[in-house]
């Protein structure tokens, strides 16, 4: 989601197409998608996604969004970032908090990245529903 | 026998198998066979982390993996079986004479593989390894997830999967 002048400042690497679901929706929001580069785990193995994950943090990107814990982006997030002491990775990501990452472009990415943890929790929340006797 | 499935996935404990997986078999346990990954505690603490806490998660060489193999059977849980690569799948099977079934989940692009599925992805030698598998007896298919369906191997190398 580029625009192919402004180097992104995130990744956001998820299952499917979720990550160009998102993006697509903050530049929707925001017009600042291009602050994200969205990747796919579709076709790629273990070992092609952490090359990846090594070659942009190499070209400097500073701040990884993955959604499960346990996928496979995040594993080959952790993998590249080992050593890296200045890249942060931000897991179950929604649409919350990458809204206010984009929004947050007074702060370094990786401190950005950590500025929107909270907004991405409090962006979780039950409305209507009966409430159970125990 | 308490572990359901042998599957042969390269990017090992991931979505697929946690949560595609996991949660409809209630998964107790996960056997992870490699040996790179269980000679680095680095490495296992990585695969530990993706898995939530009521999944243990066993680490194994495939020779301890088939050592132990009686005791996973034994554990009344339902377990996952994974290894990396057909070679460590195979040398199981070979040595502790228990793999029934095994699942080809995800075997994915690197040079000298052809493309059998969109997730599996074989060598000359791998396809060799898993006729050899099945002339053992074990019935090997081809299923990333649950609700997908079953593909035999030779379906899966005569390109008929799709």
């Amino acid at each position: 989601m580029s625009n192919g002048t402004t180097p992104p400042r995130a990744i956001v690497a998820a299952h499917a197409d979720l990550a160009a679901g998102l993006v697509s929706a903050v530049e929707r929001i925001t017009g600042r998608g291009a602050m994200l580069a969205a990747m796919s785990n579709v076709g790629l193995g273990a070992e092609e996604m952490e090359a990846f994950m090594r070659a942009r943090i190499g070209d400097g990107i500073r701040a990884i969004f993955t959604d499960l814990p346990s996928g496979s982006w995040t594993m080959a997030a952790r993998r590249a970032m080992r050593g890296s002491e200045e890249v942060v990775l931000v897991t179950g990501v929604n649409l919350a908090a990458l809204l206010e990452f984009v929004m947050r472009d007074d702060l370094a990415p990786a401190d950005g990245a950590r500025a929107c943890i909270d907004r991405a929790r409090g962006a979780i929340s039950l409305v209507g529903g009966v409430a159970r006797a125990s | 026998m308490p572990l359901e499935l042998f599957r042969i996935d390269d990017r090992l404990i991931h979505g697929q198998v946690v949560v595609g997986w996991g949660q409809p078999m209630r998964l107790g346990f996960i056997v992870l066979v490699d040996d790179e990954v269980a000679a680095s505690e680095w490495e296992r603490e990585l695969y530990r982390m993706g898995v939530p806490p009521e999944v243990d998660v066993v680490f194994e060489t495939v020779e301890g993996a088939a050592a132990r193999i009686d005791e996973f059977a034994r554990d009344p849980r339902p377990g996952i079986l994974l290894t990396g690569d057909v070679d460590s799948m195979a040398r199981l099977a070979r040595l502790c004479g228990r793999v029934r079934t095994v699942n080809l989940g995800g075997i994915h692009h690197r040079a000298g593989r052809v493309q059998r599925l969109r997730y599996v992805f074989l060598a000359p030698d791998e396809e060799g390894a898993l006729r050899a598998l099945e002339q053992t007896g074990i019935v090997v298919t081809a299923q990333d997830v649950p609700g997908a369906r079953p593909v035999p191997l030779g379906d899966v190398l005569n390109g008929k999967g799709e």
